[in-house]
């Protein structure tokens, strides 16, 4: 393996020198998430990096490899009945453990469990000089030095080419069962975030279609309370519907241009704006499909994308482009210039010679 | 060192006369935070109360190139908020209040100076709290929270000060204000807001923060546990987690320490047993009896003596209670103690407490070992006198080789308390010189004249080279050609 870190290297130290861009590519199972890559960008492949470096399931820590499969890990923590407790979307079975924490993505558990970056505790890394660093731990609770694991996640390799990760996992819950219930969207909001506020135990909220779905987890009794508390019908496809959720496969997802992803304040009223909507994350969390339209100039989306991305705003958060790029839409909600300024000057201690993934996150780096 | 009579007089613009302090008794409390063995006094403390006088006192000390060293409620344990002699020491304290709090979102927005339990004590009414509760929460400022990644015993399963907050509003050396976060679960570009924890106030300054508020659980019940040996109580503790159970709060005490907290508070704990560990399950009361009867079923199985489970609230307090007192505790056996703070995997503790206890023989002081045994963070307590010549050095040396220890078995030399004046020469040995470059240019990157908080939590190279500790990896040194002595 260390052959593979030597070439990787090598490889960053002759690009840096050149200038050369270098696309990091891991599975390529979220290619379509991002700015796509530059043209002139040569190709990075950590998949040959893999394999899980340590477990043990008492630590509740999992060391990988970047180029391991996140399909692997997660079935070696379920034999040992545990978890990535914040449910990556995998996108295709080719995903790896690097492209998930440099995408940054969590699935339906989010709200109650943390997202990816609430559970790395430490990264091996390259910078764009070749310099191997490691930062963070394989312990639970580390102050020690700035938090450069957790800046690495959703960073989209601009900062760096994971090595290897360790993440805190967690023991899969006794028993899950999900309940839905019929109401509109207004009601849903309401009854999502005061369900959050109440000591139940709801690992995941969704609604679409005029119908919220419930996931409630953790020992049978508590479950049966808590669905008498509820009410509701139980639905028999619950894992399945969270599936299908999680990776994107569920009918909504289905027109597949434009697909905007609105983060934001999880009380913020039903927005009015053309498409169709689905709620995650008690309401933190907006999926926004637009009509597909014929226009393929340019200026209306960008006029929607304004439109959608100030309304985001307003409600504390943010607006992503998460398919159907149009190329003159920036793909992630752009940076006040003060916090734009504060980007580069940490891209250019990290990366001086600006060649790690430029413009994935970013077209100004 | 007395400061310049401009800078008096600037400042005196913009902060009313009892905010601007300069005469040396004036300047006396807070000449040190937690860490009091560490002390100096600062050239001029400011109490601004407004955001706008902040700014402009950055702005200033832009100006005149005259570092600035945020203090919240000074209970630090590392050192962070010790002054700089040359240096305006900037309390945040007059910045406290509670400035909205939104039931429906689950969401508090407070100023920097906001005792961390008032937030608690403010969202009770609606049935919610701020999960992260460091020992001094009584005391302990959010701001002070932010600055540390500040940690406590319930944060295995509710985890830190990163994991509970969703926005800071912080002003740059420059005084330029950045929003970090946002209302929502993320936010756009690099993950600031983990940055911005726990980075020691090196980077900015923190003036108002909006922290998530969680459900307070329906019931907790705890259950004290005796073992006749710490390795058999170590192993319980995995075989809890193993069985699939994440206790809120999972705590253990050696002998020494149970002896001390007995005789202070009279808790009711067992005096022939090696080891307590308290295990704590929250949830519905439905979820609470299924785990308390399990958690029962694995200590019995792991060789505990003796085992009581909560009957009430009153008895579950008084339980916490022992634990709670250790450092007071430790207060009343010994003149002085020092408390250090590392985290290791968990399965390296009976071998750790072995190396602490070879140690304790070495220097010949004394040491009580408490231990967040859930997430693997120990806080050994070092028994010293102030008063005897030398016993703060060899203490201090003590305490060094057990953060040494703490690394070797993979583990880090701070899990809460931060790195702060305390522990800058260990982070020579927990870290390459390739890893502390980057730290400073992280720094450089925010403050590029090391203006705030300068000297804290990253050592220069130079000075790891003095310590002579340098992390030396795969055999090559960095800087053969550095003086080493």
């Amino acid at each position: 393996m260390q052959t593979i870190i030597d070439q990787i290297t090598a490889t960053l130290h002759t690009a840096a020198e050149r200038g050369q861009p270098l696309h990091i590519q891991g599975g390529g199972s979220k290619a379509f998430y991002g700015h796509p890559r530059t043209e002139s960008a040569e190709s990075l492949d950590i998949t040959p990096y893999q394999g899980i470096v340590n477990y043990e399931s008492t630590e509740l820590v999992i060391t990988a490899r970047a180029g391991t499969r996140l399909s692997e890990i997660e079935s070696v923590l379920r034999e040992h009945g545990q978890m990535l407790a914040f449910e990556p979307p995998h996108f295709a079975n080719t995903a790896t453990l690097g492209g998930c924490v440099a995408a940054g993505l969590s699935g339906p558990r989010r709200a109650s469990a943390g997202a990816v970056r609430d559970f790395v505790l430490g990264v091996r890394m390259l910078d764009g000089t070749g310099r191997d660093l490691h930062f963070g731990g394989q312990v639970m609770k580390n102050v020690a030095g700035y938090d450069i694991s957790r800046l690495m996640v959703g960073s989209m390799g601009t900062l760096g080419v994971l090595l290897e990760v360790s993440l805190k996992v967690l023991p899969l819950p006794v028993a899950e069962k999900t309940i839905c219930l019929e109401m509109n969207a207004t009601q849903a909001i309401k009854q999502m975030n005061q369900w959050a506020g109440k000591p139940l135990p709801i690992s995941a909220a969704c609604h679409v279609d005029e119908q919220l779905s419930i996931r409630l987890s953790g020992a049978e009794t508590a479950i049966r309370a808590a669905q008498t508390q509820l009410g509701g019908e139980s639905r028999a496809d619950g894992d399945t519907f969270w599936q299908a959720l999680r990776e994107q496969t569920h009918p909504f997802f289905k027109p597949a241009t434009p697909l905007w992803r609105l983060s934001i304040k999880s009380t913020a009223p039903e927005y009015h704006l053309p498409g169709k909507q689905l709620m995650e994350w008690n309401g933190a969390l907006r999926w926004l499909a637009c009509q597909n339209d014929q226009d393929n100039e340019g200026s209306r989306s960008d006029n929607a994308a304004h439109v959608i991305r100030e309304a985001a705003k307003a409600a504390g958060g943010h607006a992503t482009l998460f398919r159907g790029h149009h190329h003159a839409t920036p793909v992630f909600h752009p940076l006040t210039p003060a916090l734009l300024s504060l980007h580069r000057r940490l891209k250019q201690q990290f990366d001086p010679a600006g060649i790690l993934n430029p413009g994935r996150l970013y077209p100004e780096f | 060192m007395s400061p310049a009579p401009e800078l008096i007089q600037r400042l005196h613009t913009y902060l009313p006369s009892d905010a601007v302090l300069y005469e040396t008794e004036d300047l006396k409390p807070y000449e040190c935070d937690g860490l009091s063995a560490y002390r100096q006094t600062p050239m001029i403390v400011v109490l601004p109360q407004t955001e706008q006088q902040i700014i402009q006192v950055l702005q200033l000390c832009h100006e005149t190139h005259t570092p600035v060293v945020a203090r919240g409620a000074g209970t630090g344990l590392s050192g962070g908020a010790l002054p700089h002699d040359a240096g305006i020491l900037m309390s945040l304290a007059k910045l406290n209040r509670i400035l909205e709090i939104d039931p429906l979102a689950r969401t508090a927005r407070v100023q920097p100076g906001v005792r961390n339990l008032a937030i608690s004590d403010a969202a009770k009414p609606y049935g919610l709290y701020y999960a992260p509760d460091p020992s001094s929460q009584i005391a302990c400022s959010i701001g002070g929270n932010v600055a540390e990644n500040s940690g406590g015993v319930h944060c295995l399963k509710y985890g830190l000060t990163v994991h509970n907050i969703l926005k800071l509003r912080v002003l740059t050396i420059e005084g330029e204000l950045l929003e970090i976060g946002g209302e929502a679960l993320d936010s756009a570009g690099f993950d600031l807001l983990a940055l911005m924890t726990g980075s020691e106030g090196m980077l900015g300054i923190v003036t108002e923060i909006t922290v998530k508020l969680i459900p307070i659980p329906e019931k907790a019940q705890l259950v004290m546990v005796a073992f006749d040996d710490i390795q058999k109580a170590g192993n319980a503790v995995a075989n809890v987690i193993a069985a699939g159970i994440i206790p809120a709060g999972m705590e253990m005490m050696d002998k020494i320490t149970i002896h001390a907290v007995e005789a202070f508070l009279h808790a009711g704990y067992d005096l022939n047993a090696e080891a307590i560990l308290l295990c704590e399950s929250d949830g519905t009361t439905e979820e609470v009896a299924d785990e308390i009867a399990r958690i029962d079923t694995i200590m019995k199985s792991s060789g505990a003596t003796s085992i009581r489970t909560s009957r009430n609230e009153a008895e579950r307090l008084g339980f916490w209670a022992g634990r709670k007192a250790a450092f007071p505790a430790a207060g009343r056996v010994s003149p002085d103690y020092y408390c250090m703070d590392g985290t290791i995997p968990r399965k390296h503790l009976g071998q750790v407490l072995s190396g602490i206890e070879a140690l304790s023989e070495h220097y010949g002081l004394r040491c009580m070992n408490v231990f967040h045994a859930g997430d693997g963070n120990l806080h050994p307590l070092i028994l010293y006198d102030a008063n005897t010549p030398g016993e703060l050095e060899k203490t201090e040396a003590f305490g060094g080789k057990i953060l040494e220890m703490c690394i070797h078995a993979g583990g880090t030399i701070t899990g809460e308390h931060g790195v702060g004046m305390e522990k800058i020469n260990q982070m020579c040995i927990q870290f390459k010189s390739d890893e502390l470059e980057i730290f400073h240019g992280i720094k450089a990157a925010f403050d590029p004249q090391n203006l705030l908080n300068p000297g804290k939590a990253v050592p220069t190279l130079h000075r790891c080279a003095e310590f002579g500790a340098m992390h030396v990896h795969s055999g090559s040194e960095k800087f053969p050609d550095l003086p080493r002595f």
